[in-house]
């Protein structure tokens, strides 16, 4: 077994997942490291993103793309080759407000998988882990012949 | 005119539309509404940019996300009296089918409207209200 090339992965992922992914793409989503079955990715402050403009608190649907992208990334590299995954479902509790102005970076880690199912725990903060903004967990059904359960990421 | 005031005219005239454009992610997802009777319809019109998996090709689950969750918080803003908006506590997805590149719409039911907390579901469908490709259940903080 050859061992886990993070550089080349993870420049390989943080392409593809924009390239094939071109909502990733719109909210300028970008991978910054990765391990078998861990993913991390980074949600650039954006102002339309904003759910609440009086307080300029990002909306949760922005929190949770970034968690799902994160999510579905690490399933990957759990894989590691190129099977279709679904997600299931998708739970986030929000711990506290995103910070105006600052990026929001997710952490995910399939922590579990079986022939047919795919388990993720995820959190997101700005930069320190111990003070999360959210925190989510998440199933994916995979397949290896990609119709029966259709590829959405 | 400050969010409360764009809701409370919103309210008086049954047109959510002005507070919808308030919301700088709900013009960045392209979600408009209408009145149903005692329902608000929230749609995502399909753009490409909406796209998550580009081969079939798929909406991006978190878009989906997005949806049900703006959807639920309409809803509760039509129906209670409050001004302000409420916080989310958390929300779960369930994604029952692959969301196509077509439009999408979203409405929300309240569970239960308590004094601190109010329980809503919403459900997402594309061209067949029989046939919802996603549901949620979300939690909300209200009047904190």
């Amino acid at each position: 077994m050859t061992a886990f090339d993070r550089d080349r992965v993870l420049a390989l992922m943080d392409q593809g997942f924009r390239q094939m992914v071109p909502h990733n793409a719109e909210l300028g989503l970008r991978m910054i490291d990765c391990a078998p079955g861990m993913a991390v990715l980074v949600l650039p402050w954006n102002e339309r993103l904003i759910g609440n403009p009086e307080k300029r608190v990002l909306h949760g649907g922005a929190i949770t793309t970034l968690v799902d992208a994160c999510c579905g990334a690490s399933v990957f590299l759990r894989l590691g080759n190129p099977t279709p995954i679904a997600t299931l479902d998708l739970r986030i509790d929000y711990l506290k407000p995103a910070t105006p102005d600052r990026d929001v970076v997710a952490r995910a880690e399939c922590y579990h998988k079986t022939k047919n199912v795919a388990f993720v725990r995820a959190v997101a903060c700005h930069d320190d882990r111990s003070d999360p903004i959210a925190s989510a967990a998440a199933t994916f059904m995979l397949s290896t012949k990609g119709k029966s359960v259709g590829h959405r990421t | 005119m400050s969010l409360k005031d764009i809701l409370e005219s919103a309210r008086e005239r049954g047109d959510f539309s002005a507070f919808v454009d308030a919301i700088p992610y709900a013009r960045f997802l392209g979600l408009t509404v209408r009145r149903e009777g005692e329902s608000l319809i929230t749609t995502m019109t399909f753009s490409p940019m909406l796209v998550g998996n580009a081969t079939i090709p798929a909406l991006h689950g978190g878009t989906i996300g997005g949806l049900v969750e703006s959807a639920a918080v309409f809803q509760l803003l039509y129906e209670a009296d409050q001004l302000v908006l409420p916080k989310i506590i958390n929300v779960t997805v369930d994604y029952l089918r692959s969301a196509r590149a077509v439009d999408t719409h979203a409405t929300g039911i309240i569970t239960k409207q308590g004094r601190r907390v109010t329980s809503v579901r919403a459900v997402a469908w594309q061209e067949d209200r029989d046939k919802p490709i996603a549901t949620a259940s979300a939690h909300y903080l209200v009047g904190a």
